[in-house]
């Protein structure tokens, strides 16, 4: 148990229940439709998770998300088409349209498996040192950090659908079939899609939190609450910032490439700003602090997302925006705090209890 | 020549209206260091005002007209509520400011769509600007609409009686000392939650007459103000905190880099290529163009 060390019985205990909850329940109790939509929340999860280290633990309020998402959907995407097109054939939106004759240059990696598999998660890690060693050195921080990377998500969903051509455009690369050699419209193989989605999310939990409970997570943690502090301790904070938001980013990645083969599409819709913001959402209102509350925060929201927008679209914006407004203005902690505040009120409440027969007997 | 010429004026004027996007944002942001997010929406605010403004009053120009003033006050008394409502308890957080006025603006968008419809609706310009003015004439000649020239105007015109209101009114002072030092100004008999309703009031207002702006240069819908609120932080970021040069100077600059590189490629590989630009940009000069000096480490 090497991987859970830390307050570790309790720990063991929550893992093995979401372990159970995730690979027995829910495949149990769910009909197969509903399964699939918990496989799209847990994505989102696998996001939150990433959005908990950087933001909650690091203060890197990261609105550009959806750019890793994208980078790791896209290029999942990009290797289902090939593969459904098959040998030599052109993806279908690309014969649609005629205009080329061959896969364009940047798609011909993708038709390898193991580079598209490790493109999920090392091409969105590769962007975000890139950006970030540029933004970080130069203790660029806080809000401008905040609307730059915001800034990104908007460009890359612009170029997206710039390119429409290579890319699908708006439509973004829909209608995906197979998934290494399996029928994703075969609800068996859908089912296996979730397992691995499951199994994912948990790991990435798991690694979060090793990174959290390491001499890193609180050199993390110190970085967020006085990085001139931490400078003059020797550390540089430009290092630090960088490892959380490069592993949000995989994490978002892997996240977004696992979204594909559970929902079968990926498009800038998918990943622009709006999106980007909603993945920082649910581990707003879980708490972006606990990792547990950011990941049942994100698949609560998503859920609600789902089930108020079906009925009522226009009530789920001002429920949306109520819930952001209610859960960053008067908790900021999120609903992961409200046990907390509610210990912490009944302990004064009985110290108070306690501490009055004391008195009377003075 | 001529299209070098025609692609930096409508660069110039493309700068024109973010710098009236962004003139509002310079002092909410700027200078009180608050993301309103909502700013966007205070903008759609000024426009929808504009509109029917325009279907209860006939007459586009004198409804223009008096669309400005009413705009600015319907989007400053909004700003001033969301202040009191919301931001005075978040001083102290500015990241969750920008969260928070998201979701304001997430409601407020659809408030929109509840009151006026999802579809962009449209308002008629005055006659006096519909036209061209031709400024060099010929065989290839340069022409300039004379809403792009109105809406110049109108920048110029709100960045000089905002930067003279700083510079010499009483309000204009109280600002900048809570700007400076916001403990010192206190204890000196300022009333800092006063000024800083006061200076979002001015923000927001100016919001609504870009919103009035906008409406000359293109339809009316819940969205616009998304679409142009990230465009107009970049200025500020750019431009510097709390510093109106920067802002119009950047505000320019990025229309014109916006404008010219549209011309040699493609509007989205342009607005890539604008944010690359930008990041370089904050290698040379993390703080932005033009700095507040302060002894501060941070």
């Amino acid at each position: 148990m090497n991987l859970l060390k830390g307050p570790s019985a309790r720990t063991a205990a929550g893992f093995a229940g979401s372990a159970v909850l995730l690979f027995a329940l829910a495949p149990l109790l769910l009909s197969d439709f509903r399964l699939g939509l918990l496989a799209k929340y847990l994505c989102i999860a696998m996001v939150a998770v990433g959005v908990c280290l950087a933001w909650g633990r690091g203060g890197l309020l990261t609105l550009g998300q959806g750019v890793f998402f994208g980078l790791g959907g896209y290029a999942m995407a990009m290797h289902l088409k090939i593969a459904d097109a098959g040998p030599g054939n052109l993806p279908d939106f690309m014969q649609l349209y005629g205009t080329a004759t061959e896969l364009p240059w940047w798609w011909q990696p993708f038709a390898n498996p193991l580079f598209a598999l490790a493109a999920t998660v090392l091409l969105p890690m590769a962007v975000a040192a890139l950006l970030g060693s540029f933004i970080f050195r130069r203790r660029v921080k806080g809000a401008y950090f905040a609307i730059l990377s915001q800034a990104l998500a908007a460009a890359f969903a612009i170029w997206l659908i710039g390119q429409q051509a290579t890319t699908g455009g708006t439509n973004g690369l829909t209608d995906i079939q197979g998934f290494f050699g399996y029928d994703l419209d075969d609800p068996v193989n859908q089912r296996m899609v979730y397992f691995i989605i499951a199994a994912a999310l948990l790991l990435l939990i798991a690694l979060a939190r090793q990174l959290i409970h390491s001499r890193y997570g609180e050199l993390l943690v110190a970085v967020r609450d006085s990085e001139e502090r931490v400078r003059f301790l020797g550390y540089d904070p430009a290092n630090v910032k960088l490892v959380a938001y490069v592993v949000a980013a995989g994490m978002a990645g892997l996240a977004g490439a696992l979204f594909v083969p559970a929902v079968g599409i990926i498009s800038p819709a998918l990943i622009g700003i709006v999106p980007s913001i909603e993945f920082v959402i649910g581990a707003a209102v879980g708490g972006r602090a606990s990792l547990v509350g950011a990941v049942l925060g994100a698949v609560a929201v998503a859920w609600a997302k789902t089930a108020l927008s079906e009925e009522f679209p226009g009530a789920w914006t001002y429920f949306q925006g109520l819930l952001f407004i209610v859960a960053l203005a008067f908790l900021p902690g999120g609903l992961a705090s409200l046990a907390g505040i509610v210990r912490r009120r009944r302990a004064a409440a009985e110290k108070k209890a306690a501490v009055i027969p004391v008195g009377e007997a003075a | 020549m001529t299209v070098i010429l025609g692609q930096t004026f409508t660069g110039i004027s493309i700068g024109a209206v973010l710098l009236l996007i962004a003139l509002g944002l310079s002092l909410t942001f700027g200078q009180m260091n608050v993301i309103n997010m909502a700013h966007g929406e205070f903008i759609m605010a000024g426009a929808y005002t504009t509109y029917v403004l325009q279907k209860s009053i006939a007459g586009a120009g004198i409804s223009l007209l008096v669309a400005l003033p009413v705009a600015f006050l319907v989007s400053g008394a909004l700003g001033a509520l969301l202040e009191w409502l919301l931001i005075r308890r978040l001083y102290l957080r500015p990241l969750d400011t920008l969260l928070v006025t998201w979701g304001v603006s997430l409601m407020l968008q659809q408030l929109a769509r509840d009151v006026f419809g999802a579809p962009n609706v449209q308002t008629r310009a005055p006659d006096i600007l519909t036209g061209n003015i031709t400024l060099i004439g010929g065989d290839d000649p340069l022409t300039v609409a004379n809403s792009r020239l109105f809406i110049l105007g109108l920048a110029v015109a709100a960045v000089v009686v905002l930067s003279l209101t700083l510079r010499l009114t009483p309000l204009g002072r109280r600002i900048r000392a809570v700007v400076q030092n916001r403990d010192l100004a206190e204890v000196s008999g300022i009333s800092t939650s006063t000024v800083d309703r006061t200076a979002f009031f001015i923000g927001s207002g100016l919001a609504g007459v870009a919103g009035v702006a906008l409406t000359l240069v293109g339809p009316i819908g819940p969205t616009m103000g998304t679409n142009v609120i990230i465009d107009a932080f970049l200025v500020i970021v750019v431009g510097g905190i709390g510093q109106l040069k920067g802002t119009v100077i950047v505000a320019f600059v990025l229309g014109v880099l916006q404008s010219v590189l549209e011309y040699s490629t493609t509007v989205s590989v342009a607005k890539v290529l604008v944010l690359v630009g930008i990041v370089a940009f904050l290698q040379w000069r993390p703080q932005g163009l033009y700095t507040l000096r302060t002894r501060s480490l941070v």
